[in-house]
């Protein structure tokens, strides 16, 4: 009964987008008011029902209901109950319905919190966004409907792929969507804009907050992946440049241009058109990612079984959304422009040259993940784009970006000198040297692109911790004054500081973890003993495990360091019965200058000997710090006043009633 | 400078941003492009031995040996041709004898020396290199492809 109310909720849903789809739109066009107020009543409504209809589905997952196709295909009655709430999108129909939630809540965010936003930009954004759901709606209800009941129902279900069975992966989904469907607020925001025909400082303080949350949620979200694929697959890397992979990092690129690109429209209403562009490109990226992922037109690490039907169908709600916008963007987009001109050293054109570096990088990931299937579209051979390609592409292209990011926040606006910049943050560089030269001792290796990667690494964290340190007059006033004019900084320059930090940090483990991992692999007995990266680890054998469901190998190492014990690793093999599969967990002890990680493999001969995997990853830790940092930067931008969607605003174009200022 | 000279000077930037990305992607693309051929097209045009390749097909049933120094020797077949591989390391968590693989590495002396080995992980999924391979061996048959029932699940990478 409650799986066929929560279908019922989705079909009502649906209802409720194609009303807040039309009725707002059509409101704003004649100006009537109490039309466009519908729009936020019926964001509302769906929001609810979409959640009744979530709601519905857990239910059945966390009673084990296999009554229903979609529980008795994904979820098994012995599975931890963790995973029995994971598996409510830990599989394609769960899934699409968790992006239409969000995709609801999203809309019921703005018209909760939206009070200061004009009522007709607010009523047009609401119905792009309701169009968008109607689309999604349909795929689902008539593609991949979760609530299909199986009749007689199962004994048992055939369980959730063990792969997924694992805390960062239970919660990696929900952040990237949330990542990606944030964009849609963006974009519905970027073509109610185009409707009315107007872009203005306002405006671009509106969109600003969705960007930003969606920027810090797909940051989150892609890291979770990363750091799964890290630790669960035991490959020993992070990043692979798979097309899975790929999705994700083109829509991060894109909006990060765009967050920075409504900056320059807010302080110096210039890059209009290009904004808007950015915001549908942002959100075009966003759901070609899902149709990669759910179309399995690429082979991908991360694939998943798929039905072509459904790759069609999200195709041609890509080509519909994204094709309608940027005809409406051709048609109305000329008559945005207007003034925009400036000096190419300056903060904004800084920031131009961010948004074209970023944009360049997103334009050929999305190249090198779509060659194959263009080159085989054409007739040509077979291929698949390795790593190679992405970082000679992409290496190459942070040089500049990063060059930029430490030197433009140091400018002003309009105009600017680049000496006096650089002057002020001289020791950036002499850093980035002695990075080098450390980098260099320690490895004792000089690998240009790592020793490159960490000088660039430390002349952004310096110069950005110069950047703060010179706005608050730190050692150049009292220690109190300093401390006082830190508190009075406004959130989102804190925000910048820290966002920018952490990705120089990140951008050190990236670059120590990519040229310095050390791996060895080899047959181990009991008492054998292998040298990685300094350290010794000896296998002490392995022993059968059992747990809630599944059976171990579980391997010891004792790992010591010039004749001390360091740590004991315990990597295991496991299987499932139920799904038939193994799983391999990695066993990792993270330290400050690298992970130690073993992964125990096969069993070889009568002697207990295994095949062993060792790896000394370093700095692999200060990436996640990294994006940790990043993460609290956004956040904390996210919570500036000026943001802060309701917020009055300084300067409204058209005469905004100054409603309540959280 | 005019403003429409300044416009022009970001345009020139762009451009020459664009330019370069270009440059880099032919540079590149020797060494990125990865072929990807059938154990009968291995056997027909016997490739250059420096060019990496991916190889696809099925694992041969009762081809799986495991050596004592961590070698794993196996033969991919298209179900006509097959090519002898050899990988060191840990296979992909659901490697499998008669599943279908993908194999990225070189030739040496006519045998694959694989660096990387995908299998599928999911029941239901086949990679669509595999499944092309075994199409154009002429020998696809409905008991190779299994009906598309709906679980999610990777293809598991070893490197």
């Amino acid at each position: 009964m409650i799986i066929e109310i929560g279908h019922f909720a989705l079909v009502l849903a649906l209802a409720m987008s194609v009303v807040q789809g039309t009725v707002p739109m059509l409101g704003a066009r004649s100006g009537r008011d109490a039309w466009m107020r519908v729009g936020s009543t019926a964001a509302l409504a769906q929001a609810l029902l979409v959640i009744v209809a979530f709601g519905a589905l857990m239910h059945a997952f966390v009673t084990s209901d296999f009554s229903v196709l979609n529980v008795a295909a994904n979820s098994h009655s012995a599975k931890p109950m963790l995973y029995k709430i994971a598996g409510t999108w830990g599989n394609h129909e769960g899934s699409m319905l968790l992006w239409v939630l969000i995709l609801a809540l999203f809309g019921a965010a703005l018209a909760a919190f939206g009070s200061s936003v004009p009522p007709t930009l607010k009523a047009r954004a609401l119905a792009v966004q309701a169009w968008i759901g109607v689309g999604f709606y349909l795929f689902i209800l008539f593609t991949s409907n979760p609530f299909e009941r199986l009749a007689p129902p199962a004994i048992d279900g055939n369980g959730l792929n063990p792969l997924l069975q694992d805390p960062g992966l239970a919660f990696h989904p929900p952040f990237l969507y949330l990542g990606y469907v944030g964009f849609s607020m963006a974009f519905s925001f970027a073509v109610a804009a185009l409707i009315e025909g107007r872009v203005d400082a306002g405006w671009a303080r509106w969109v600003r907050p969705w960007t930003l949350a969606a920027w810090t949620f797909l940051t989150i979200g892609i890291a979770l992946g990363s750091w799964w694929a890290y630790y669960e697959l035991g490959w020993g890397g992070w990043w692979f440049w798979d097309p899975v992979e790929n999705a994700s990092l083109m829509p991060w690129l894109a909006g990060t241009a765009l967050l920075h690109s409504a900056i320059v429209v807010e302080k110096r209403d210039a890059l209009k058109g290009w904004t808007i562009f950015l915001a549908i490109v942002a959100f075009a990226l966003s759901l070609l990612g899902t149709f990669l992922v759910r179309s399995g037109v690429l082979t991908s690490v991360h694939a998943f079984a798929t039905d072509p039907a459904r790759g069609v169908f999200i195709l041609a709600l890509l080509v519909i959304i994204v094709g309608g916008a940027f005809a409406l963007l051709a048609w109305r987009g000329p008559a945005l422009e207007r003034g925009g001109v400036f000096k190419p050293v300056s903060r904004e054109g800084g920031l131009l040259l961010n948004n074209l570096i970023l944009t360049t990088m997103a334009g050929s990931v999305l190249l090198g993940t779509l060659y194959p299937l263009i080159l085989e579209a054409a007739g040509g051979a077979k291929v698949s784009v390795g790593p190679p390609f992405f970082n000679a592409i992409i290496v190459p292209l942070a040089v500049p970006l990063i060059a930029a990011m430490a030197i433009g926040p140091l400018l002003p606006w309009k105009r600017a000198a680049l000496m006096p910049a650089l002057g002020r943050v001289w020791w950036a560089g002499v850093a980035a040297l002695a990075a080098a030269a450390a980098g260099w001792w320690a490895a004792g290796d000089a690998a240009p692109f790592a020793l490159l990667g960490l000088a660039l690494a430390a002349a952004l964290v310096v110069a950005t911790v110069a950047e703060l340190a010179w706005r608050i007059r730190l050692f150049s006033a009292s220690p109190g004054e300093s401390l006082r004019r830190l508190a009075g900084l406004p959130r989102h320059a804190i925000g910048m500081t820290l966002a920018h930090a952490g990705l120089g940090i990140a951008i050190a483990g990236m670059s120590a973890s990519g040229a310095w991992q050390q791996e060895r692999i080899q047959v181990q007995a009991p008492g054998d003993a292998v040298i990685v990266g300094g350290y010794t680890f000896q296998f002490d054998g392995a022993e059968a495990v059992r747990g809630p469901n599944y059976q171990a190998v579980r391997g010891t190492f004792t790992v010591s360091r010039d004749g001390r014990a360091v740590v004991t690793l315990r990597p295991e093999k496991r299987s499932y019965p139920v799904e038939g599969q193994q799983t391999t967990e990695a066993a990792i002890e993270t330290t400050f200058w690298g992970d130690l990680y073993a992964v125990i493999g096969d069993a070889r001969g009568e002697a207990g000997q295994y095949v062993t995997r060792l790896y000394f990853n370093p700095l692999v830790a200060w990436m996640w710090a990294g994006v940790l940092v990043m993460v609290a930067g956004g956040t904390i931008s996210l919570t500036d006043r000026r943001y802060r969607v309701g917020a009055s605003l300084r300067r409204a174009s058209p005469p905004v009633p100054e409603t309540a200022a959280a | 400078m005019k403003p429409k000279h300044r416009r022009l000077t970001f345009v020139v930037i762009g451009a020459g941003l664009l330019a370069a990305a270009a440059a880099l992607i032919l540079s590149a693309s020797r060494d990125a492009l990865v072929f990807f051929k059938t154990p009968s097209e291995i056997i027909a045009e016997p490739a250059d031995d420096s060019r990496r390749l991916r190889i696809g097909g099925l694992v041969e049933e009762g081809s799986v040996e495991r050596s004592d120094d961590a070698h794993v020797r196996f033969r991919v077949t298209d179900t006509v041709n097959a090519v002898a591989v050899t990988y060191i390391g840990v296979l992909p968590d659901l490697f499998r004898e008669g599943q279908g693989v993908v194999a990225e590495g070189q030739m040496r002396d006519g045998v694959f020396v694989a660096d990387q080995v995908l299998a599928k992980h999911d029941e239901n999924y086949m990679p669509p290199e595999v499944a092309d391979a075994v199409k154009a061996s002429g020998q696809w048959r409905d008991a190779t492809q299994k009906t598309t029932q709906e679980t999610t699940g990777g293809v598991g990478v070893a490197r």
